[in-house]
């Protein structure tokens, strides 16, 4: 019992690193980008290279990860996104970022090669950890719990107590008195993309353990990250982090108890929620 | 636009929905289609498909504003009504065609009540948590429907009693073909009727329409269940020209497709529909032929492109060539 | 594909060179479909890798045809897609045989096409009893579900394994592989504590594996498709449930070669039954191991491979046989009885089913001089399909 309810939270925080980002361009900058995934592929891609084929220890991996993903993102928003935040519908967006999943999975083929990809974790990670008598979890689940926890927070710090963060706010509540207020949008927009992108490398880079990694990365897990999104509603970290917790707990409960009905119970969870609250658990009031 | 007296108007929208030389000339592309590629018969047929399964979203989409990405529920709804009816021995494919639009749109009716509500965001996860859910059901379900292995032994009659299904995929071809003509015709002249007329206006201005008094919620549920109608059709099409259905066909993968290639093509537009289909499923073909491993790649690149160099779609990039070239828009 | 159109240019070069009737004679032409991109494409990279290999072995031509491979992609998951391309390479390519074929449903889908053009089907990878069933021009040679799974199931009872915990996936050869394992185990006196099944494109195991775990069984019977048993076997140990003395057990699905030096530590010991490894020890299989890796950059061939190299061997093989003619029904006709040694050892192909006969080995996971290998203990000789009545 309580080993299942500690899967599912180290599940939902993973799902919340992967998806935070997506949470941010989708919520804050009105953006739909479907190939969050693939910046969480390459961060994934980044740490087995790196592990594997170079020794680099797993905790640098993670930072390097996020990095690439960060770099990869600011390259791509500075040529090609940039162009679609005026102008372009929802659906332009999502026929672009469809576009770049579609690459980016067949790049990896090419470059990585089809088969799942497998990590070593140093010894301090693997194996099990007993938390209490008859309790035992294990030990990367506990890491991942702290490293996504401790994310979210310098996550939750940066948007409501820093300059940055309520100048996205700004920027993203009304763009043009921001910029009457000299607020530099385009850039404020830019970092949060960025920032967004890294974020989903870092998740990758910590899910290659627990999910997997292949080419097909990007669309296996878009669907999962959209719940996040829709569930938790925009505009906050706290919605996509409780959201990802309910949802990593319903959908590690439900595989235990109920192993017959598969993944139909965190859809239902997902239909019920937003069917009751459209907004998603704890979004904002409707600004658009 | 200056105030219109009701018979102008009527004029006006007559007009609108008379038919262009263009279009005629479009329908001629599937009968010189049957002559050229005679080899590639199944393809064609299976773009005819799409092509319709397209125009079901499209009048979903384009027309009422109403993002789907749940809309496979309703194709693969369709195709396994029509393949259950074959494997137990009834294979008449129109009877078929007529029970699979029956319950798909009797889903849609009761779903549609489920996206009254909600942004495009909410209204695009509802759709996909109803699309998923109906999977599993179908996955789970696996004394009815096979699950992951597919239907197997669908046996489909001849169409009229006077066809027999070919290996060239003759008459599946042209059976597809009539039935996506006729469908059409049908959708083109709902569109152009007052009630698609005011799908538009919902479309743009939800909160006008309800203060005008229209039945904006009767409206939604009419074009739900239509679209639905459509789907299911579509989805029958396919389980009776294969003769199998797969679990693929109610899947997230089939949703995303269509989505795709309908905004390939542009919305709102019907032909955008059918373009999108042939444009992406012509693409995929080719390009797949060409380099089985990574046509992926190439298939992203020119999305990416498009979306570049235009907003919309094919049918927005022709407009803008269209206007680069100085031709007034028909 | 570069290598198809240039053997089409050649055949063109040659067929002008004989005068123009001459060519489609002269060729035969087989249409491989393989899952070359999307969850499944490990399994069309191997068994395309194998079949160009027999052909740079065994030259490209047989019985005088030359013999010419095109290659397509049906992305794994859309059987109708599968079906589409079978039916647009008989009507417009002409191939006279169709092989391949990733997964059952693929194979349930094209069957048939098969029948009704009369052209030899060649399956050689999926692995469900019931494909060769579907028409009477399939020709298999990957292998069933059931040979593996009744032979780890008797090896399992004698070994003092009495509880054990079923999780296949939720497809027909996983079904296949419960069944065939419970018939085998249960009549000796074992009994099934659990059984699950897990949906097949599912990569979080960890829920599942808790509760086999909690199960508290000898052993853990497991089937998934190719490709998919690292992240199995990585829970599994992260579980706990080796330190449980939970064994894990199986078809060789889950230790597959293409992936089994990448698990590790946590692989070793695992016991499973299947009909190649690919440290086989045979001299036809060292030589075509050694070929392989070279062939394909280090890759190292898996049970899927060997299931394409022993297609193309039948081919050449009956092609000898008819004369280099492919006349449906003669062409299945010749290959029925056929017996030869392939890199897993010897196998026959079945004159009633048209399945193989093969030997299932019993193997376990050791580090051989730094990798990890299916190292073979054991075996029963000449397994017929047990899944065919």
């Amino acid at each position: 019992m309580v080993t299942v309810l500690f899967d599912g939270i180290a599940w939902g925080t993973l799902l919340f690193v992967l998806a935070v980002g997506l949470s941010v361009t989708l919520g804050l900058m009105n953006f739909v980008n479907l190939a969050h995934g693939a910046f969480a592929m390459l961060g994934g891609y980044v740490t087995v290279v790196m592990l594997n084929r170079f020794g680099v220890p797993f905790l640098l991996c993670l930072p390097a990860a996020a990095l690439a993903a960060g770099a990869a993102g600011v390259i791509l928003e500075r040529t090609l996104y940039r162009r679609l935040y005026e102008g372009a519908s929802h659906l332009d967006q999502v026929l672009f970022s469809i576009g770049l999943v579609f690459m980016a999975m067949a790049l990896a083929d090419f470059i990585m090669g089809s088969q799942q990809q497998i990590v070593h974790m140093p010894a301090f990670l693997r194996g099990q950890v007993r938390l209490m008598p008859g309790v035992e979890v294990g030990a990367y689940r506990l890491f991942l719990i702290a490293s996504c926890g401790a994310t979210a927070l310098v996550l939750h710090f940066a948007l409501v107590r820093t300059r940055f963060g309520s100048r996205l706010r700004a920027g993203v509540d009304n763009a043009r008195t921001a910029r009457g207020l000299g607020i530099d949008v385009e850039r404020v927009f830019a970092l949060t993309f960025a920032a967004g992108s890294a974020l989903a490398g870092l998740g990758g880079a910590l899910g290659v353990e627990i999910l997997g990694l292949d080419p097909t990365f990007p669309v296996k897990y878009m669907v999962f990250f959209l719940i996040v999104v829709a569930v938790g509603g925009s505009g906050t970290v706290t919605g996509p982090l409780l959201a990802s917790l309910v949802l990593g707990v319903c959908d590690a409960a439900g595989k235990y108890y109920l192993p017959q009905t598969g993944a139909f119970i965190i859809y239902a969870v997902m239909v019920a929620v937003l069917i009751l609250k459209p907004q998603g658990l704890f979004g904002r009031a409707a600004a658009r | 636009m200056q105030p219109l007296g009701y018979q102008t108007l009527r004029e006006h929208m007559r007009a609108r929905s008379a038919w262009k030389p263009a279009e005629y000339l479009i329908w001629l592309i599937p009968i010189a289609a049957w002559f050229v590629l005679p080899t590639h018969l199944s393809l064609l047929s299976q773009i005819a498909i799409m092509g319709l399964f397209a125009l079901s979203l499209d009048l979903l989409l384009g027309y009422a504003g109403i993002v789907s990405l749940g809309h496979g529920a309703f194709f693969g709804l369709g195709a396994y009504v029509a393949g259950l009816l074959g494997k137990y021995g009834w294979g008449e494919p129109l009877s078929g065609l007529a029970a699979a639009a029956l319950v798909a749109g009797a889903f849609g009716y009761v779903s549609s009540f489920l996206v009254l509500r909600g942004t495009d965001l909410t209204r695009l996860m509802v759709t996909l948590g109803i699309a998923l859910m109906l999977s599993e059901v179908a996955n789970k379900m696996h004394w009815l429907t096979g699950g992951a292995d597919g239907l197997q032994g669908v046996a489909i009659w001849p169409v009229l009693g006077l066809w027999r299904f070919d290996l060239y995929g003759r008459v599946g071809y042209a059976y597809a073909v009539a039935v996506l003509f006729v469908l059409f015709l049908l959708a083109r002249r709902i569109v152009h009727s007052p009630f698609g007329q005011s799908l538009r206006a919902i479309k743009q201005n939800e909160r006008r329409m309800h203060a005008l008094g229209a039945p904006v919620m009767r409206r939604i549920v009419a074009v739900c269940t239509l679209s639905a109608a459509y789907a299911g059709v579509a989805g029958a099409l396919l389980a009776q020209t294969t003769q199998f259905v797969s679990l693929e066909s109610i899947g997230f993968g089939k949703s995303a497709d269509v989505l795709i290639m309908l905004v390939l093509g542009g919305t709102g537009r019907l032909y955008g529909a059918l373009l999108g289909a042939l444009a992406f499923m012509a693409m995929r073909h080719v390009l797949s032929g060409m380099t089985p491993q990574y046509w992926e790649f190439w298939l992203g690149a020119m999305l990416v492109l498009l979306v570049m160099f235009a907003r919309g779609g094919i049918f927005g990039l022709i407009d803008v060539l269209r206007a680069r070239l100085g031709w007034a828009r028909a | 594909m570069r290598m198809t159109r240039y053997a089409t240019l050649a055949t063109l070069a040659a067929g002008l060179a004989l005068g123009a009737g001459a060519r489609a004679q002269d060729t035969v032409k087989i249409g491989l479909i393989l899952p070359m991109t999307g969850p499944f494409a490990s399994t069309g990279k191997q068994v395309e890798a194998a079949v160009r290999l027999y052909i740079a072995r065994n030259g490209g031509t047989a019985a005088g045809k030359k013999i010419e491979v095109i290659l397509k992609d049906d992305t794994g998951v859309q059987p109708e897609t599968t079906k589409r391309l079978a039916q647009e390479l008989i009507v417009q390519d002409k191939v006279a045989i169709l092989a391949g074929f990733g997964l059952t449903p693929l194979a349930r889908a094209t069957a048939p096409v098969a029948t009704e053009a009369k052209v030899p089907m060649i399956v050689m990878a999926a692995g469900t009893s019931i494909i060769t069933n579907d028409s009477p021009f399939i020709l298999r040679t990957s292998f069933t579900l059931a040979q593996s799974a009744s032979v780890i199931a008797a090896w399992a009872a004698k070994s003092n394994i009495k509880k054990v915990f079923t999780i296949v996936s939720d497809f027909a050869p996983g079904i296949d592989g419960e069944n065939s394992f419970k018939s085998g185990f249960a009549p000796s006196g074992g009994t099934i504590v659990g059984e699950l099944r897990t949906p097949l494109q599912n990569p979080d195991f960890a829920p599942f594996l808790q509760r086999a775990k909690d199960a508290a069984p000898d052993a853990v019977f497991v089937f998934l498709p190719s490709g998919q048993g690292a992240a199995f076997m990585k829970q599994f140990a992260e579980r706990g449930l080796a330190g449980a003395g939970i064994k894990l057990i199986g078809p060789g699905d889950v230790t597959d070669d293409d992936i089994l030096n990448g698990m590790g530590q946590p692989a070793i010991g695992t016991i499973t039954a299947h009909f190649y490894s690919a440290a086989h020890d045979s001299k036809e299989n060292k030589a075509y191991v050694e070929a392989f890796e070279k062939a394909n950059a280090g890759m190292r061939p898996n049970f899927m491979s060997v299931g394409g190299y022993d297609g193309m061997h039948l081919i050449y093989e009956t092609l000898k046989k008819t004369g280099g003619k492919v006349d449906g029904m003669a062409f299945v006709d010749a290959a029925k009885g056929m017996t030869w040694t392939s890199p897993r050892g010897p196998v026959k192909i079945e004159p009633d089913t048209r399945d193989i006969t093969q030997n299932i080995y019993i193997r376990k996971v050791e580090n051989v001089g730094g990798k990890l290998y299916n190292v073979e203990f054991d075996k029963v000789e000449m397994v017929k399909d047990p899944g065919k009545k």
